[in-house]
């Protein structure tokens, strides 16, 4: 039972590390990127693009889908490697 | 053909689809298609959450709030994106292993008690009417247009269909319909961009054509076009005009973040996966088939602003020829004005279209030496993505196409809504904690009558909003984000939640909140009985009404954490309830919605 209890902790500690280091990243290219370094960012060109501008109106958007596809897939692995996915 | 005989036909083909659509899935859902525990793909799923979610704010009104706010439209954007990446990872996949019917349902199980059950059905109906304003003033300006009647005319007309729509019932949650419907939708808004940006910059694809050069010849970036334009006529460059101060431009994008992770009608798409798994690709797929109009919308709001200022602007600033006769105005701007949504007002009596920014003092001052006595356009934000293929001079198919795709968005989100609103109604509060036995017609009669009434709530309000659709939108999910996140997320992620913090927390989340609001907007949106005029000089820290539910959030956490910690803690089946939720392994099988 306690050997249970210690797999199900470490899966969710693994689980914890996981959400975390992927919410890092939506924090920064939405607001450090988009937002608290928008002005200095905009200094550099992406095509017609300001860099800020563009975090802010589309790179967001794409990182954002990235992060969700990435988050499950290593959810995937986690769940074989603790042995707690379905069937 | 004429457009309106097109629009009618348009309009009229994809419903006889919709109701087709849903007539055959019934039948096929009675021959066992739906077997038990099978649900629904998490493709399919994603795009029919994407048409359940994407609504008249997104559709009709979120490309024209960004063509007049430039890059403070941006909240818009990321907040209705990001939201996704959070319930993928803090809420889908452990609210699908729990596997129950509704939102409340979760919470009053959580946390063993039915006051916050309650608290969650109040918090939620909250939500959901703010929501159907929103909705409502969209479908009344598409109607409006559509039907060449006035905006209130537009909004009864569009009150009565989503009545008969939302009644018929099985029009909604049967996913086949909605994935019809996204078709529709991302087709009718995606066409026009696609002209429009080849027509402005030779590139198909609206996303690299609004950071590409002019098709003109001049060599110049149209971004830059763009800006040089705006400011000419006085108003704040379009790339670096922000939305108030970066500690709103930070709350407004964090409020529509949480705000749609903590959205009900969204959170019981995911239900319906199969697995546990299912649950998280979902929410990227979902988000996939978001995205492909949310990096458009940049595109067509620039775009349209860009074609409004050459329409009416058509030579250099301040010179007699440079400004549209208005015996000359194009044809679209006519039946705009039929709408009311439209205005023109010769303020010089020179029979000459002057639109410029007069609240900038500088550039007042100028526009006086030139005779100009005011701004004599007034344009309503939410008609520009309607009206963004006529002022391009696009082919009339293309002006019936997104008339269909702006019904279909707003009345298929208006329809899941009051479903959510009537179903809190008859199956948690009536069924689940006042009349627990009531018979199955006393509470599809009830759910009825909550419907009626929800209608005619939204619809009145929908005569007075309380800004354009996208903003009446974002004070739901500002109510959303202050009081059902929280509730959810420390329910899985903080064992030591009890039934005591996670109610007050929503109380107190939501009543800071609402009376933020309220302040501003006036109470229960009723014009003029606000306390404090609705500028940027009057909020707290400058933080704009639509932005504070990122505060009524961290309000409902604080709140939560201090009193579990002085009352006792969940009994201990509830803590084993937890630690199940958090592991895959043993989920039900699903529940269709």
């Amino acid at each position: 039972m306690s050997d249970a209890n210690d797999n199900a902790a470490a899966y969710w500690q693994a689980n914890l590390r996981l959400v975390v280091f992927c919410m890092v990243i939506w924090a920064i290219v939405s607001y450090v990127c988009g937002i608290l370094l928008f002005e200095p960012l905009n200094e550099i060109r992406l095509g017609g693009y300001k860099l800020g501008f563009w975090f802010a109106q589309q790179g967001s958007i794409y990182v954002f889908v990235i992060l969700i596809f990435f988050y499950a897939a290593m959810m995937n692995r986690l769940d074989r490697k603790f042995d707690v996915h379905e069937d | 053909m004429d457009l309106k005989t097109l629009t009618y036909i348009f309009v009229g083909a994809t419903f006889l689809v919709y109701v087709g659509i849903a007539i055959w899935a019934r039948a096929i859902s009675t021959a066992d298609f739906y077997v038990a525990g099978k649900g629904v793909n998490p493709i399919a799923n994603g795009m029919a959450t994407a048409a359940d979610w994407m609504s008249a704010a997104s559709f009709i009104s979120m490309a024209g709030l960004i063509a007049f706010l430039g890059y403070g439209g941006s909240v818009f954007l990321m907040g209705w994106t990001g939201g996704y990446v959070l319930l993928a990872m803090l809420l889908a996949p452990y609210l699908r292993k729990f596997g129950k019917f509704t939102v409340p349902e979760f919470i009053g199980d959580r946390f063993y008690s039915k006051t916050a059950r309650l608290v969650a059905v109040l918090c939620l109906i909250v939500a959901s009417l703010t929501y159907v304003i929103g909705q409502m003033s969209g479908v009344g300006v598409a109607f409006g247009r559509f039907l060449e009647t006035s905006y209130e005319m537009g909004i009864f007309v569009g009150m009565g269909i989503v009545f008969v729509y939302a009644v018929l019932g099985g029009m909604k949650g049967i996913t086949y319909t909605q994935i019809a419907q996204y078709v529709v939708l991302i087709f009718a808004y995606t066409v026009p961009a696609v002209f429009i940006s080849l027509q402005l910059t030779d590139n198909p694809l609206p996303q690299i054509g609004l950071g590409a050069t002019m098709a003109d010849g001049s060599g110049v970036m149209l971004l830059d076009k763009l800006d040089q334009i705006v400011m000419e006529l006085g108003f704040a460059e379009y790339t670096t005009s922000s939305n108030g101060n970066m500690l709103n431009m930070f709350l407004y994008t964090l409020s529509l973040m949480i705000g749609t992770a903590g959205l009900p009608h969204v959170i019981i798409r995911f239900f319906t996966v199969p697995k546990v798994r299912d649950a998280r690709y979902s929410a990227g797929w979902a988000l996939v088939f978001i995205a492909i109009l949310y990096t458009t919308a940049p595109a067509v709001g620039a775009m349209a602003r860009l074609n409004l200022s050459n329409t009416i602007q058509i030579g250099p600033v301040g010179e007699v020829d440079g400004n549209l006769a208005y015996a000359q105005r194009p044809a679209w701007m006519k039946r705009w004005e039929a709408t009311g949504l439209l205005k023109f007002e010769d303020k010089n009596g020179d029979g000459l279209i002057q639109y410029y920014n007069d609240a900038n003092p500088e550039f007042a001052t100028k526009a006086e030496a030139w005779g100009w006595k005011g701004s004599e356009l007034n344009v309503n934000r939410d008609i520009m993505v309607l009206a963004n293929p006529e002022i391009a001079q696009l082919p009339n198919w293309v002006i019936a196409l997104v008339a269909a795709g702006g019904l279909a968005a707003a009345l298929s989100t208006a329809a899941g809504l009051l479903l959510a609103i009537s179903s809190a109604i008859s199956h948690d509060l009536l069924k689940g904690v006042f009349a627990p036995k009531i018979s199955e017609k006393a509470e599809l009669l009830a759910a009825r009558l909550s419907m009626i009434f929800a209608i005619g709530v939204a619809g009145y309000l929908g005569l007075n909003p309380p800004g354009f659709a996208a903003q009446t939108v974002a004070l739901a999910f500002g109510l959303a984000a202050s009081s059902i996140f929280p509730a959810l997320m420390m329910g899985i992620f903080n064992k030591r939640m009890n039934s005591a913090g996670a109610t007050f927390g929503m109380l107190a989340g939501l009543l800071v909140t609402i009376v933020y609001i309220f302040w501003f907007k006036g109470w229960f949106f009723i014009p003029c009985s606000n306390l404090a005029h609705n500028t940027a000089d009057n909020w707290f820290l400058g933080i704009s009404p639509e932005a504070f539910g990122a505060v009524g959030a961290m309000v409902n956490f604080a709140v939560a954490i201090l009193i579990s910690r002085v009352t006792a803690p969940p009994p201990e089946h509830i803590q084993h309830l937890v630690e199940n939720v958090r592991v895959p392994r043993g989920a039900g099988v699903a529940t269709d919605h």
